[in-house]
């Protein structure tokens, strides 16, 4: 076989994909925060009384899943600032647009995964709630909300794992993420192997420390007296090995 | 239920200093339904229904099931908005505004604090999953009256200790029994010092070792002094706790009286008729 560990580990150590690796979770994080947000306002507007916002919200999701995202990214990156010149300037950079698209994407997928939250909610505790004199929003905040979260940390965890994957997709837009400094190396070494296998090492750690996190989450959320050091990433750590 | 003795349940120290039962310039009912309609549909739930809850007596309504008594609650609990007939709260229609000749119903901020004048109990506790028996009594402190989170720590600790679930403060819902749970329900209706306390069938879904305490803190509650209507199936906590005791059949009130007079001599065929059936 012919696998050079020098190479493989050189490729690991450098600064390339240390910073492509910051560039690939900043991305991560922030659109996938986005995504939330925009998901939380689309799926509260789907449960509206009213047509108009109901029909919006119904018509962004059908679009922005329905396109594919590299098509999406594309758009933003090339399109938008044909459309918009103000989005020629210097500031619009790949970053930028790849955080424009991804969470715009994401934001269609995560409103249908906070519907089913919100549908998850007893309307009793509702009912509670507003019999003790709660406003509306306090309602929303203090009761639906907090139960919103629980039910949909696990899928929303999928959906940050695949976001991480998706920002490869900025290879295609020159973002210097991951995989763009790994075809550029390739490019210059032709060593695929070793340059593949040190990427797929990034997204493994990047996919764990995630799956970490959630498990700190989920045990916030266990609603049990007996959780003991919850919230607490290694009592989270064993629990996750326990599974 | 032994620390109740020397505690009370409506401690105006605790629970502050509104009135209590029997405050001065009290005349009339406290809570009245004036010819309270209700559809869902075509389906005509509550007919006309009128009747009235002095303050300090505890009003038993007895009815079958589909009888419009849940639903009645909840109109009076301004939970559902009434398609005719008024709700007073001493004297005062509640839920809504005058405009003209035709009565427009309150936008909900204002609901909401009308709300908080009426404690209601639910027969599935509905308590707050994510929140502990403390979290769940501090909330409607915190929200709706603005208590610090110190001060409603202290009174909720306070009346989950009077109603004999100071241990279990701590825990969350799915960990108390249901009887616990509807202790906390309770709880948590109390500490807003409501003028009236409405509980829908609230032992109907308890395990029947568990009733009786349960009932034991609503007998407390009815001993002090505080004004309820409840909805119930049981005949023994309406003869021995209620004042007057209602029957309900199709959207109607069909017989009114004392416990002697409604499980004594009932007027209408349809109380005999049901009395048989649950006993």
């Amino acid at each position: 076989m012919n696998f050079d560990s020098e190479v493989f580990l050189t490729a690991l150590t450098s600064q390339g994909f240390r910073d492509g690796a910051v560039i690939a979770i900043a991305l991560t994080v922030v659109s996938q925060l986005t995504a939330v947000a925009i998901g939380l306002i689309l799926a509260v507007m789907r449960e509206s009384r009213l047509r108009l916002l109901r029909g919006a919200s119904w018509t962004y999701v059908w679009i922005f899943r329905a396109i594919p995202t590299l098509v999406q990214l594309l758009f933003v990156w090339n399109a938008l600032p044909q459309l918009f010149p103000v989005l020629k300037e210097e500031w619009f950079s790949a970053f930028i647009a790849a955080w424009l698209a991804l969470s715009m994407n994401e934001g269609a997928y995560m409103a249908e995964i906070i519907r089913g939250g919100l549908l998850a909610v007893d309307e009793g505790q509702q009912l509670a709630a507003r019999a003790l004199g709660m406003t509306p929003f306090s309602v929303f905040r203090r009761v639906v909300l907090p139960q919103v979260v629980r039910v949909i940390i696990p899928p929303t965890a999928n959906e940050f794992i695949t976001m991480l994957k998706i920002t490869s997709l900025a290879s295609a837009i020159s973002l210097r993420e991951l995989l763009t400094y790994t075809q550029q190396e390739i490019s210059i070494t032709f060593r695929f192997a070793e340059f593949y296998a040190a990427a797929a090492i990034y997204y493994l750690v990047i996919v764990s420390v995630f799956m970490a996190l959630q498990a700190v989450l989920e045990r916030r959320f266990l609603w049990s007296s007996q959780r003991g050091g919850a919230g607490r990433l290694s009592t989270a750590l064993r629990g996750m090995g326990a599974r | 239920m032994t620390d109740s003795e020397q505690k009370l349940l409506l401690d105006p120290a605790l629970l502050g200093s509104a009135d209590m039962p029997g405050a001065p310039g009290a005349t009339g009912p406290l809570l009245e339904a004036v010819e309270i309609r209700k559809r869902y549909g075509r389906n005509e739930v509550l007919r006309g229904v009128s009747f009235g809850v002095e303050r300090g007596d505890v009003k038993a309504v007895l009815g079958p099931s589909g009888s419009g008594k849940s639903t009645m609650l909840r109109c009076l609990a301004l939970l559902e908005p009434i398609d005719g007939g008024e709700v007073r709260l001493e004297g005062r229609t509640i839920g809504v505004r005058q405009s003209g000749s035709r009565s427009v119903r309150l936008p909900e901020r204002e609901l909401a604090h009308q709300r908080s004048e009426i404690g209601m109990v639910f027969q599935r506790f509905n308590l707050f999953p994510h929140l502990t028996a403390t979290g769940n009594v501090m909330l409607g402190l915190t929200e709706v009256r603005h208590r610090s989170k110190a001060e409603a720590g202290r009174i909720a600790g306070d009346i989950l200790e009077r109603v004999g679930l100071g241990p279990r403060a701590g825990f969350y819902p799915s960990e108390l029994s249901g009887g616990q749970q509807q202790r906390v329900a309770i709880a948590r209706a109390l500490v807003m010092n409501p003028k009236v306390m409405l509980f829908d069938e609230p032992t109907s879904a308890l395990d029947p070792e568990l009733v009786g305490e349960v009932l034991a803190v609503m007998e407390e509650l009815a001993r002090e002094g505080m004004t309820m209507v409840v909805v119930t199936h049981e005949v023994g906590f309406a003869k021995k706790v209620a004042d007057r005791v209602i029957m309900m059949d199709e959207g109607e009130i069909i017989e009114d009286g004392t416990p002697d007079e409604f499980f004594g001599s009932p007027r209408h065929e349809r109380t005999r008729r049901f009395l048989e059936a649950v006993h």
